[in-house]
């Protein structure tokens, strides 16, 4: 590989510069002193918005616990539904024909995560409202749980297809039932797949603001519903404070996530030699 | 050995029947009420009467709706072109840093890749503001005689949408050039291509898929990022999305919903050009 050029080494940092610059400025005002109703001059250094987070009137604590109680519920339907799905979808006996409803469905099932959040949550309103579905925990749930089905669903799709279709036939014929072989063979080899899923659901659904913003009645609403209705007025340091804390938390679990697959990838390297491929 | 084959389909069509019934049932049937509701005309005061009609799609043609319509389609398009001209040379010199640096910079980018749009965004807004630190620097820089008017403009817009959108593309685009074999560059340089020759003939080419999954995956939420316009822009710049809010706001919901079919094909539109020019279906590699 060629030396890098100092143009290319400049564009790249210039444009991160750029994409931490808003980043920085939200950490930096998270420690602002300034207590006026819009506080852009920086007087001073204080923690105070930290302490304040979770306690008092306006305080973040039941929007997070919505925002984990609903995330929690919509990852385990979500987890079990298409998990399921992509086995299901995955056994097909061999020389029967490809129908065409399983196609039609396999894109149905995708299709959530594939057009603008705005549509469906627009859909999911209108269907709530017209069967009066009044709990927002349960609209919630129903509506994260449709989008973190393909999430799951195309993890442990992808991780099924590179898996050879011997190991299930072999234990078919050595007398199991199918339910067996699905619980004994199938699960445990997709278990990575399944769980790298939950995490992407997991993230999707704690992230999501558009969907949950239409679906969501009356209250203060989940973690990102009651961020911008925060900021839509004005600033708030609370609000600095609460992403600080949110950048912060995913920083660390990208980082970890990453620490570790390398970790794995150099395990396997040296199992590999060592076998002598 | 029939029979053992009958009782495996029977036994997989069960694993899939959760799946197939909530698909039917939140993604078909949910999707088909609003296009059955889109034909529908609004009531008196709140709800819909049972008149079928087509004039919410006759509003969609009317001089108002379609200059929000154009100017949505206006400024996704160029979105996406700002993205890819800043976002595929980015993915691009990525991939040919070293692996320490390339390691630290994917961790930058995946950063703000998982952190909500909404976090990032309003860093821009507190940026911005006529008293915010941006003017407070260009003031006592002597730059400006008086603050910029930076927040709630079309640019201020633009900013966001690129700013939300541009890790889709980063990201896509380092993958397919990662992949890469770079021998079949270096072939065409000893064969005499300058390097933008080669790079035009050889590098565009082979890393396409990637260039175009990023289009895509920037295009289609460009058109329903609808508080952006709340965070960044003024009621002025309206987009498809935020009028598809304002229409629910106000409970017109068959405009809203004929508005969302519309998006709906132009989505449809987008992918099917994809996959025609030969694109995965599969876009959810993150």
């Amino acid at each position: 590989m060629k030396k890098h050029s100092v143009g290319s080494l400049l564009f790249i940092s210039l444009v991160l510069v750029i994409m931490y610059l808003p980043i920085i400025v939200v950490v930096v005002y998270s420690f602002n002193a300034n207590t006026a109703r819009i506080p852009i001059a920086f007087t001073g250094w204080t923690t105070a918005w930290y302490g304040k987070l979770f306690t008092g009137r306006n305080g973040f604590g039941g929007a997070l616990m919505l925002s984990l109680r609903v995330a929690l519920w919509s990852v385990g339907i979500s987890c079990a539904i298409g998990t399921l799905g992509a086995v299901g979808m995955a056994q097909r006996v061999v020389g029967q024909k490809y129908g065409w409803f399983d196609p039609i469905m396999e894109s149905l099932v995708s299709l959530p995560i594939m057009i603008p959040e705005i549509i469906l949550g627009l859909a999911f309103m209108v269907i709530f409202n017209a069967l009066g579905l009044r709990s927002n925990d349960m609209r919630l749930v129903l509506a994260h749980t449709t989008f973190c089905i393909p999430y799951v669903f195309l993890n442990v799709k992808s991780r099924l297809v590179g898996m050879d279709p011997a190991l299930f036939d072999a234990a078919r014929d050595l007398g199991a039932s199918p339910a067996r072989v699905v619980r004994d063979i199938t699960l445990p080899l997709c278990r990575p797949a399944i769980v790298s899923g939950a995490f992407l659901a997991l993230a999707m659904s704690l992230d999501d603001f558009v969907i949950s913003f239409f679906v969501y009645g009356a209250g203060e609403g989940t973690l990102p519903i009651k961020i911008y209705s925060s900021v839509k007025v004005g600033v708030s340091p609370q609000v600095n404070a609460l992403c600080t804390l949110m950048m912060g938390a995913v920083f660390i679990a990208v980082a970890l996530s990453r620490y570790i697959t390398s970790v794995r990838a150099a395990r396997k390297k040296r199992l590999q030699t060592r076998v002598g491929g | 050995m029939e029979d053992q084959q009958r009782r495996d389909l029977r036994f997989a069509r069960l694993l899939k029947l959760p799946m197939y019934l909530w698909t039917i049932v939140f993604v078909f049937v949910a999707l088909l009420y609003v296009i059955g509701l889109s034909f529908l005309s609004r009531g008196e005061v709140v709800g819909v009467t049972g008149e079928v009609t087509l004039s919410n799609y006759a509003r969609l043609a009317s001089p108002d709706y379609l200059k929000v319509l154009l100017q949505s389609l206006k400024l996704a398009a160029l979105t996406t072109l700002i993205c890819i001209v800043v976002g595929y040379p980015f993915g691009y010199l990525m991939a040919r840093l070293n692996p320490m640096a390339r390691s630290v910079v994917m961790l930058l980018i995946i950063v703000p890749f998982w952190t909500n749009a909404l976090i990032r965004i309003y860093g821009w807004r507190i940026l911005f503001l006529a008293n915010g630190p941006l003017n407070t620097l260009l003031l006592s820089l002597g730059l400006i005689k008086e603050p910029l008017k930076l927040l709630y403009t079309d640019g201020a817009v633009l900013l966001g949408m690129v700013y939300a959108l541009i890790p889709f593309m980063i990201l896509p685009t380092f993958t397919t050039v990662d992949k890469l074999d770079f021998s079949v560059v270096e072939a065409a340089r000893d064969l005499g291509a300058s390097p933008l020759y080669a790079f035009f003939t050889v590098t565009v080419p082979l890393t396409l898929a990637g260039l175009m999954a990023g289009c895509v995956l920037v295009f289609i939420p460009s058109m329903g990022l609808f508080f952006l316009n709340d965070l960044l822009g003024g009621s002025k710049s309206v987009l498809a999305g935020g009028l598809i809010q304002q229409l629910i706001n106000s409970r017109d919901l068959p405009m809203a919903a004929a508005l969302s079919v519309l998006l709906l094909a132009v989505t449809g539109a987008v992918i099917a050009v994809y996959r025609k020019l030969g694109g995965s279906g599969d876009m959810s590699m993150f």
